[in-house]
Protein backbone atom coordinates (compact mmCIF):
# COMPACT_ATOMS: atom_id res chain seq x y z
CA UNK A 1 0.00 0.00 0.00
CA UNK A 2 1.07 3.62 -0.92
CA UNK A 3 1.00 6.73 1.51
CA UNK A 4 -0.59 8.34 -1.37
CA UNK A 5 -1.82 8.34 -4.34
CA UNK A 6 -1.98 11.78 -6.38
CA UNK A 7 -4.71 12.04 -9.33
CA UNK A 8 -4.84 14.97 -11.61
CA UNK A 9 -1.31 15.86 -13.86
CA UNK A 10 -2.09 19.81 -13.72
CA UNK A 11 -0.28 22.35 -12.07
CA UNK A 12 -1.89 20.98 -8.53
CA UNK A 13 -1.30 17.36 -9.25
CA UNK A 14 2.14 17.86 -10.03
CA UNK A 15 3.00 20.75 -7.32
CA UNK A 16 1.53 18.22 -4.74
CA UNK A 17 3.68 15.52 -6.01
CA UNK A 18 6.92 17.39 -6.25
CA UNK A 19 5.76 18.39 -2.57
CA UNK A 20 4.66 14.42 -1.25
CA UNK A 21 7.94 13.53 -3.16
CA UNK A 22 10.39 15.29 -1.21
CA UNK A 23 8.28 14.45 2.20
CA UNK A 24 9.39 10.28 1.34
CA UNK A 25 5.98 9.82 0.34
CA UNK A 26 6.99 8.31 -2.81
CA UNK A 27 3.72 8.92 -4.67
CA UNK A 28 1.79 7.74 -7.93
CA UNK A 29 0.41 10.23 -9.91
CA UNK A 30 -2.36 8.99 -12.33
CA UNK A 31 -1.79 11.64 -15.33
CA UNK A 32 -4.33 9.94 -17.24
CA UNK A 33 -4.18 8.46 -20.68
CA UNK A 34 -4.59 11.53 -23.13
CA UNK A 35 -4.82 14.37 -21.53
CA UNK A 36 -1.14 14.21 -19.16
CA UNK A 37 -0.24 18.21 -18.12
CA UNK A 38 -4.10 19.47 -18.08
CA UNK A 39 -5.42 22.30 -19.78
CA UNK A 40 -2.10 24.05 -20.11
CA UNK A 41 -0.79 21.61 -22.79
CA UNK A 42 -3.77 23.30 -24.89
CA UNK A 43 -2.64 26.61 -24.11
CA UNK A 44 0.37 28.70 -26.19
CA UNK A 45 2.10 31.20 -23.93
CA UNK A 46 1.93 31.42 -19.83
CA UNK A 47 2.98 34.66 -19.00
CA UNK A 48 1.45 35.25 -15.74
CA UNK A 49 3.72 32.07 -14.33
CA UNK A 50 5.86 33.59 -11.92
CA UNK A 51 9.95 33.08 -12.74
CA UNK A 52 9.40 33.09 -16.10
CA UNK A 53 10.01 36.62 -16.98
CA UNK A 54 9.65 36.35 -20.56
CA UNK A 55 7.37 33.78 -20.46
CA UNK A 56 6.95 29.78 -21.28
CA UNK A 57 4.95 27.82 -23.32
CA UNK A 58 1.69 25.62 -21.80
CA UNK A 59 3.08 22.61 -22.47
CA UNK A 60 6.98 23.16 -21.63
CA UNK A 61 5.94 24.85 -18.58
CA UNK A 62 3.91 21.55 -17.80
CA UNK A 63 7.18 18.79 -18.77
CA UNK A 64 9.21 21.37 -16.18
CA UNK A 65 6.55 20.10 -13.59
CA UNK A 66 6.49 16.57 -14.41
CA UNK A 67 10.47 16.28 -14.37
CA UNK A 68 10.67 18.07 -10.88
CA UNK A 69 7.78 15.87 -9.51
CA UNK A 70 9.87 13.00 -10.83
CA UNK A 71 13.12 14.27 -9.93
CA UNK A 72 12.19 13.19 -6.57
CA UNK A 73 10.55 10.00 -7.14
CA UNK A 74 7.18 10.63 -7.80
CA UNK A 75 5.83 7.44 -9.61
CA UNK A 76 3.78 8.69 -13.22
CA UNK A 77 1.03 6.40 -14.49
CA UNK A 78 -0.54 7.01 -17.76
CA UNK A 79 -3.63 6.08 -17.24
CA UNK A 80 -7.10 6.81 -16.91
CA UNK A 81 -9.28 6.35 -13.08
CA UNK A 82 -12.04 4.79 -13.30
CA UNK A 83 -13.17 3.90 -10.22
CA UNK A 84 -12.45 5.30 -6.55
CA UNK A 85 -13.33 3.77 -3.16
CA UNK A 86 -12.22 6.36 -0.66
CA UNK A 87 -14.53 5.45 2.50
CA UNK A 88 -11.98 4.07 5.41
CA UNK A 89 -8.52 3.64 6.11
CA UNK A 90 -7.07 2.73 2.74
CA UNK A 91 -8.27 4.09 -0.28
CA UNK A 92 -8.67 2.06 -3.64
CA UNK A 93 -8.12 3.44 -7.21
CA UNK A 94 -8.88 1.19 -10.33
CA UNK A 95 -7.55 2.23 -13.52
CA UNK A 96 -8.52 1.75 -16.82
CA UNK A 97 -6.37 -1.33 -17.43
CA UNK A 98 -8.01 -3.11 -14.26
CA UNK A 99 -5.09 -2.48 -11.71
CA UNK A 100 -6.34 -1.85 -8.42
CA UNK A 101 -3.96 0.58 -6.28
CA UNK A 102 -4.08 1.12 -2.57
CA UNK A 103 -3.05 4.51 -0.49
CA UNK A 104 -3.29 5.73 2.60
CA UNK A 105 -4.35 9.12 1.33
CA UNK A 106 -5.77 10.35 -1.70
CA UNK A 107 -5.27 13.67 -3.51
CA UNK A 108 -7.85 13.99 -5.76
CA UNK A 109 -6.92 16.99 -8.61
CA UNK A 110 -8.85 16.19 -11.69
CA UNK A 111 -9.35 19.73 -12.61
CA UNK A 112 -12.30 20.83 -14.93
CA UNK A 113 -13.21 20.58 -18.22
CA UNK A 114 -14.59 22.65 -21.27
CA UNK A 115 -18.30 24.03 -20.75
CA UNK A 116 -20.68 22.87 -23.44
CA UNK A 117 -23.06 25.24 -25.21
CA UNK A 118 -26.14 23.15 -24.66
CA UNK A 119 -27.25 22.54 -28.09
CA UNK A 120 -28.61 19.86 -29.45
CA UNK A 121 -26.82 20.38 -32.79
CA UNK A 122 -23.35 20.65 -30.73
CA UNK A 123 -22.07 16.65 -31.02
CA UNK A 124 -23.24 16.35 -34.41
CA UNK A 125 -20.90 19.96 -35.59
CA UNK A 126 -17.88 18.98 -33.24
CA UNK A 127 -15.05 18.80 -35.11
CA UNK A 128 -16.96 19.75 -38.45
CA UNK A 129 -16.23 23.85 -37.76
CA UNK A 130 -17.66 23.67 -33.67
CA UNK A 131 -14.05 23.42 -31.86
CA UNK A 132 -12.97 23.57 -27.96
CA UNK A 133 -9.11 24.05 -28.92
CA UNK A 134 -7.83 26.80 -30.64
CA UNK A 135 -4.30 25.76 -31.11
CA UNK A 136 -5.27 22.22 -32.36
CA UNK A 137 -8.11 23.58 -35.20
CA UNK A 138 -7.17 27.09 -35.87
CA UNK A 139 -4.82 26.20 -38.66
CA UNK A 140 -7.93 24.87 -40.42
CA UNK A 141 -9.45 27.95 -40.43
CA UNK A 142 -7.36 30.14 -42.85
CA UNK A 143 -9.04 33.15 -44.01
CA UNK A 144 -12.24 32.52 -42.73
CA UNK A 145 -14.44 34.07 -40.83
CA UNK A 146 -14.69 32.35 -37.54
CA UNK A 147 -15.97 33.25 -33.72
CA UNK A 148 -14.86 32.86 -30.00
CA UNK A 149 -18.07 32.37 -27.72
CA UNK A 150 -16.76 33.66 -24.19
CA UNK A 151 -15.82 37.00 -22.25
CA UNK A 152 -12.89 35.67 -19.90
CA UNK A 153 -8.53 35.11 -20.22
CA UNK A 154 -9.14 31.69 -22.27
CA UNK A 155 -11.73 33.36 -24.41
CA UNK A 156 -9.08 36.49 -25.35
CA UNK A 157 -6.56 34.23 -25.80
CA UNK A 158 -8.16 32.12 -27.97
CA UNK A 159 -9.16 35.24 -30.33
CA UNK A 160 -6.02 36.45 -30.21
CA UNK A 161 -4.28 33.15 -31.11
CA UNK A 162 -6.80 32.74 -34.31
CA UNK A 163 -6.19 36.06 -35.86
CA UNK A 164 -2.82 34.63 -37.24
CA UNK A 165 -5.30 31.93 -39.31
CA UNK A 166 -9.01 33.73 -39.89
CA UNK A 167 -9.51 36.98 -41.71
CA UNK A 168 -12.13 38.01 -38.88
CA UNK A 169 -12.93 36.74 -35.89
CA UNK A 170 -16.01 37.70 -33.88
CA UNK A 171 -15.78 37.63 -29.84
CA UNK A 172 -19.62 37.01 -28.63
CA UNK A 173 -20.29 37.54 -25.47
CA UNK A 174 -23.34 37.47 -23.26
CA UNK A 175 -22.57 40.40 -21.36
CA UNK A 176 -21.36 43.84 -21.85
CA UNK A 177 -17.88 43.50 -20.10
CA UNK A 178 -15.38 40.86 -19.94
CA UNK A 179 -14.05 38.92 -17.25
CA UNK A 180 -11.22 38.96 -18.84
CA UNK A 181 -7.73 40.53 -17.65
CA UNK A 182 -7.40 44.10 -18.52
CA UNK A 183 -4.51 42.84 -20.77
CA UNK A 184 -5.73 40.41 -22.54
CA UNK A 185 -9.03 42.50 -22.96
CA UNK A 186 -6.78 44.85 -24.44
CA UNK A 187 -4.65 42.84 -26.71
CA UNK A 188 -8.15 41.92 -28.32
CA UNK A 189 -9.57 45.33 -28.31
CA UNK A 190 -6.25 46.54 -30.38
CA UNK A 191 -6.47 43.63 -32.93
CA UNK A 192 -8.10 44.46 -36.01
CA UNK A 193 -9.72 41.24 -37.10
CA UNK A 194 -11.43 41.16 -34.05
CA UNK A 195 -15.00 42.37 -33.62
CA UNK A 196 -17.05 42.14 -30.29
CA UNK A 197 -20.76 41.16 -30.48
CA UNK A 198 -21.75 42.27 -26.80
CA UNK A 199 -24.48 40.82 -25.14
CA UNK A 200 -25.14 38.05 -27.18
CA UNK A 201 -25.74 34.15 -26.94
CA UNK A 202 -25.86 31.47 -29.36
CA UNK A 203 -29.46 30.37 -29.68
CA UNK A 204 -28.70 27.87 -32.26
CA UNK A 205 -25.57 26.81 -34.79
CA UNK A 206 -26.58 26.08 -38.55
CA UNK A 207 -24.83 23.55 -40.91
CA UNK A 208 -26.07 19.97 -41.86
CA UNK A 209 -22.41 18.80 -42.35
CA UNK A 210 -20.05 21.60 -40.88
CA UNK A 211 -20.65 24.85 -39.39
CA UNK A 212 -22.33 28.13 -41.62
CA UNK A 213 -23.52 30.29 -39.28
CA UNK A 214 -25.40 30.98 -36.04
CA UNK A 215 -28.13 32.51 -34.55
CA UNK A 216 -27.77 34.67 -31.75
CA UNK A 217 -29.59 35.68 -30.05
CA UNK A 218 -29.52 39.84 -28.01
CA UNK A 219 -29.82 38.60 -24.26
CA UNK A 220 -31.08 41.92 -23.26
CA UNK A 221 -33.74 42.20 -26.47
CA UNK A 222 -34.20 38.88 -26.84
CA UNK A 223 -34.13 39.59 -30.57
CA UNK A 224 -32.63 36.91 -33.27
CA UNK A 225 -30.61 37.52 -35.75
CA UNK A 226 -28.11 35.26 -38.46
CA UNK A 227 -24.40 35.10 -38.63
CA UNK A 228 -22.55 33.51 -41.30
CA UNK A 229 -19.49 31.69 -39.97
CA UNK A 230 -17.47 28.79 -40.66
CA UNK A 231 -16.16 28.07 -37.48
CA UNK A 232 -16.89 28.08 -34.06
CA UNK A 233 -15.00 28.18 -30.82
CA UNK A 234 -16.29 27.85 -27.42
CA UNK A 235 -14.63 29.10 -24.46
CA UNK A 236 -17.76 29.41 -21.77
CA UNK A 237 -15.75 28.11 -19.03
CA UNK A 238 -15.61 25.01 -16.99
CA UNK A 239 -17.15 23.02 -15.04
CA UNK A 240 -15.23 20.59 -12.27
CA UNK A 241 -15.02 17.04 -13.11
CA UNK A 242 -16.46 15.32 -9.90
CA UNK A 243 -17.62 12.42 -11.49
CA UNK A 244 -15.41 10.08 -9.87
CA UNK A 245 -16.40 11.10 -6.40
CA UNK A 246 -19.70 12.00 -7.08
CA UNK A 247 -22.18 10.27 -3.63
CA UNK A 248 -18.35 10.09 -1.73
CA UNK A 249 -17.31 13.53 -1.36
CA UNK A 250 -19.29 16.59 -0.32
CA UNK A 251 -19.76 18.99 -2.80
CA UNK A 252 -20.64 23.03 -2.91
CA UNK A 253 -23.35 24.46 -4.73
CA UNK A 254 -20.77 25.19 -7.41
CA UNK A 255 -20.43 22.04 -8.21
CA UNK A 256 -16.61 22.04 -6.76
CA UNK A 257 -15.13 19.34 -4.13
CA UNK A 258 -16.04 21.13 -0.40
CA UNK A 259 -13.35 21.46 1.76
CA UNK A 260 -12.95 23.02 5.19
CA UNK A 261 -11.64 26.41 5.49
CA UNK A 262 -8.44 27.17 3.94
CA UNK A 263 -7.20 23.80 4.13
CA UNK A 264 -7.76 20.98 1.03
CA UNK A 265 -9.77 18.89 3.61
CA UNK A 266 -12.68 17.16 1.87
CA UNK A 267 -15.56 15.49 3.95
CA UNK A 268 -13.36 12.27 4.48
CA UNK A 269 -11.05 11.65 6.22
CA UNK A 270 -7.37 11.34 4.07
CA UNK A 271 -8.83 12.43 1.36
CA UNK A 272 -7.58 15.64 0.01
CA UNK A 273 -8.68 18.04 -2.69
CA UNK A 274 -6.49 20.39 -5.17
CA UNK A 275 -7.17 22.76 -8.04
CA UNK A 276 -9.78 23.62 -10.43
CA UNK A 277 -11.81 20.54 -8.32
CA UNK A 278 -12.20 22.71 -5.45
CA UNK A 279 -11.70 26.84 -7.23
CA UNK A 280 -14.98 28.03 -8.83
CA UNK A 281 -13.11 31.18 -8.70
CA UNK A 282 -9.64 31.79 -8.84
CA UNK A 283 -8.93 29.09 -11.55
CA UNK A 284 -5.07 29.89 -12.48
CA UNK A 285 -1.94 27.55 -12.99
CA UNK A 286 -0.29 29.59 -9.65
CA UNK A 287 -3.51 29.15 -7.52
CA UNK A 288 -3.86 25.53 -8.41
CA UNK A 289 -0.27 24.96 -7.81
CA UNK A 290 -0.67 26.80 -4.44
CA UNK A 291 -3.78 24.51 -3.77
CA UNK A 292 -1.56 21.12 -4.80
CA UNK A 293 1.17 22.49 -1.87
CA UNK A 294 -1.88 22.52 0.40
CA UNK A 295 -2.93 19.39 -0.34
CA UNK A 296 0.39 17.65 0.27
CA UNK A 297 0.85 19.20 3.22
CA UNK A 298 -2.43 18.14 4.93
CA UNK A 299 -1.68 14.68 3.55
CA UNK A 300 1.79 14.66 4.88
CA UNK A 301 0.61 15.65 8.47
CA UNK A 302 -2.66 13.47 8.29
CA UNK A 303 0.14 10.85 7.92
CA UNK A 304 2.51 11.27 10.71
CA UNK A 305 -0.77 11.71 12.76
CA UNK A 306 -2.15 8.13 11.66
CA UNK A 307 1.37 6.69 11.53
CA UNK A 308 0.53 4.07 14.24
CA UNK A 309 -0.34 1.40 10.53
CA UNK A 310 3.20 1.69 8.44
CA UNK A 311 2.97 0.17 4.99
CA UNK A 312 4.41 -2.99 4.29
CA UNK A 313 8.14 -2.25 3.15
CA UNK A 314 8.18 -4.69 0.15
CA UNK A 315 5.23 -2.62 -1.92
CA UNK A 316 6.08 0.45 -0.59
CA UNK A 317 9.90 0.37 -2.54
CA UNK A 318 9.07 -2.52 -5.05
CA UNK A 319 7.31 0.49 -7.36
CA UNK A 320 10.65 2.74 -7.21
CA UNK A 321 13.60 1.96 -9.51
CA UNK B 1 5.36 -0.49 -33.23
CA UNK B 2 5.15 2.90 -34.54
CA UNK B 3 2.17 3.61 -37.35
CA UNK B 4 4.06 4.46 -40.42
CA UNK B 5 4.03 8.03 -42.03
CA UNK B 6 2.30 8.60 -45.34
CA UNK B 7 2.46 12.08 -47.33
CA UNK B 8 0.66 13.23 -51.07
CA UNK B 9 3.24 10.95 -52.88
CA UNK B 10 1.96 7.63 -51.05
CA UNK B 11 -1.67 8.39 -50.05
CA UNK B 12 -2.86 6.66 -53.03
CA UNK B 13 -0.66 3.72 -52.60
CA UNK B 14 -0.53 3.01 -48.89
CA UNK B 15 -4.57 4.33 -47.98
CA UNK B 16 -6.66 4.40 -51.08
CA UNK B 17 -5.24 1.43 -52.99
CA UNK B 18 -4.58 -0.82 -49.56
CA UNK B 19 -6.34 -3.97 -49.62
CA UNK B 20 -6.65 -4.39 -45.94
CA UNK B 21 -8.66 -1.86 -43.73
CA UNK B 22 -6.63 1.36 -42.86
CA UNK B 23 -7.19 4.25 -40.72
CA UNK B 24 -5.30 7.42 -41.12
CA UNK B 25 -4.21 9.70 -38.29
CA UNK B 26 -4.77 13.13 -39.13
CA UNK B 27 -2.09 14.90 -36.91
CA UNK B 28 0.39 17.77 -36.42
CA UNK B 29 3.67 18.52 -34.16
CA UNK B 30 1.68 21.59 -32.45
CA UNK B 31 -1.11 19.51 -31.40
CA UNK B 32 -1.59 18.47 -27.90
CA UNK B 33 -4.05 15.98 -27.75
CA UNK B 34 -2.44 14.41 -31.55
CA UNK B 35 0.68 13.84 -29.63
CA UNK B 36 -0.89 11.97 -26.36
CA UNK B 37 -2.70 9.99 -28.53
CA UNK B 38 -0.19 8.60 -30.96
CA UNK B 39 1.13 5.93 -28.21
CA UNK B 40 -1.79 5.21 -27.86
CA UNK B 41 -2.50 4.43 -31.86
CA UNK B 42 0.51 2.84 -32.39
CA UNK B 43 0.05 0.10 -29.47
CA UNK B 44 -3.87 -0.80 -31.03
CA UNK B 45 -1.94 -0.62 -34.54
CA UNK B 46 0.70 -3.16 -32.67
CA UNK B 47 -2.11 -5.18 -30.84
CA UNK B 48 -4.31 -5.62 -34.65
CA UNK B 49 -1.69 -5.57 -37.15
CA UNK B 50 -3.71 -8.65 -38.91
CA UNK B 51 -7.07 -6.81 -39.38
CA UNK B 52 -5.95 -3.05 -39.19
CA UNK B 53 -3.63 -0.69 -40.56
CA UNK B 54 -2.86 2.32 -39.10
CA UNK B 55 -0.62 5.41 -41.08
CA UNK B 56 -0.32 9.43 -40.13
CA UNK B 57 -0.72 12.12 -42.18
CA UNK B 58 0.77 15.21 -41.00
CA UNK B 59 -1.50 17.87 -41.82
CA UNK B 60 1.30 20.67 -41.98
CA UNK B 61 3.30 18.75 -44.60
CA UNK B 62 -0.07 17.72 -46.61
CA UNK B 63 -2.55 20.40 -46.59
CA UNK B 64 -4.38 19.61 -49.82
CA UNK B 65 -5.47 16.35 -48.12
CA UNK B 66 -6.40 17.54 -45.27
CA UNK B 67 -8.53 19.88 -47.29
CA UNK B 68 -9.30 17.18 -49.60
CA UNK B 69 -10.93 15.51 -46.51
CA UNK B 70 -12.80 18.37 -44.76
CA UNK B 71 -10.33 18.16 -41.26
CA UNK B 72 -11.20 20.55 -39.12
CA UNK B 73 -10.36 19.34 -35.94
CA UNK B 74 -7.39 17.40 -35.01
CA UNK B 75 -6.61 14.59 -34.55
CA UNK B 76 -8.87 13.31 -36.70
CA UNK B 77 -8.67 9.36 -37.45
CA UNK B 78 -10.70 8.33 -40.68
CA UNK B 79 -10.97 4.49 -41.58
CA UNK B 80 -10.97 3.81 -44.92
CA UNK B 81 -12.11 0.86 -46.72
CA UNK B 82 -11.53 0.16 -50.62
CA UNK B 83 -10.24 4.02 -50.90
CA UNK B 84 -14.12 5.06 -48.78
CA UNK B 85 -14.15 6.73 -45.71
CA UNK B 86 -16.43 4.21 -43.14
CA UNK B 87 -15.78 5.64 -39.89
CA UNK B 88 -14.42 8.81 -38.71
CA UNK B 89 -13.13 9.49 -34.86
CA UNK B 90 -12.54 12.90 -34.05
CA UNK B 91 -10.29 14.05 -30.75
CA UNK B 92 -7.84 12.40 -28.54
CA UNK B 93 -9.44 9.59 -26.32
CA UNK B 94 -8.14 6.81 -23.89
CA UNK B 95 -7.64 3.33 -25.26
CA UNK B 96 -10.89 1.54 -24.28
CA UNK B 97 -12.45 4.37 -25.80
CA UNK B 98 -10.88 4.60 -28.84
CA UNK B 99 -11.05 0.62 -29.27
CA UNK B 100 -14.72 0.90 -28.67
CA UNK B 101 -15.30 3.10 -31.23
CA UNK B 102 -12.85 0.84 -33.78
CA UNK B 103 -14.74 -2.50 -32.87
CA UNK B 104 -15.74 -2.99 -36.18
CA UNK B 105 -12.27 -2.95 -37.90
CA UNK B 106 -10.43 -5.00 -34.90
CA UNK B 107 -12.62 -7.68 -34.82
Amino acid sequence: MRDVIIIGSGPAGFTAAIYAARAELQPMLVASSVEVGGELMNTTEVENFPGFPDGIMGPELMGKMQAQAERFGTEVVYDDVVKLELEGDVKRVTLGSGDVHEARTVIYATGSAYRKLGLPEEDRLSGHGLSWCATCDGFFFKAKEIAVVGGGDSAMEEATFLTRFASKVYIIHRREELRASKIMQQRAFDDPKIEFIWNSEIAAIQGADAVTGVTLRDTVTGAERELPLEGLFVAIGNDPRVHLVHGQLDLTDEGTVAVQGRSSKTSLPGVFAAGDVLDPTYRQAVTAAGSGTVAALDAEHYLAAHADAPASPETEFAVVN
Amino acid sequence: MTARAVDQSTFEQEVLNNSKTVMVDFWAEWCGPCRAVSPILDQIATEHSDKLDIVKLNVDENPQLAMKYQITSIPAMKVFQQGEVVKTVIGAKPKPALEADLAAYLA
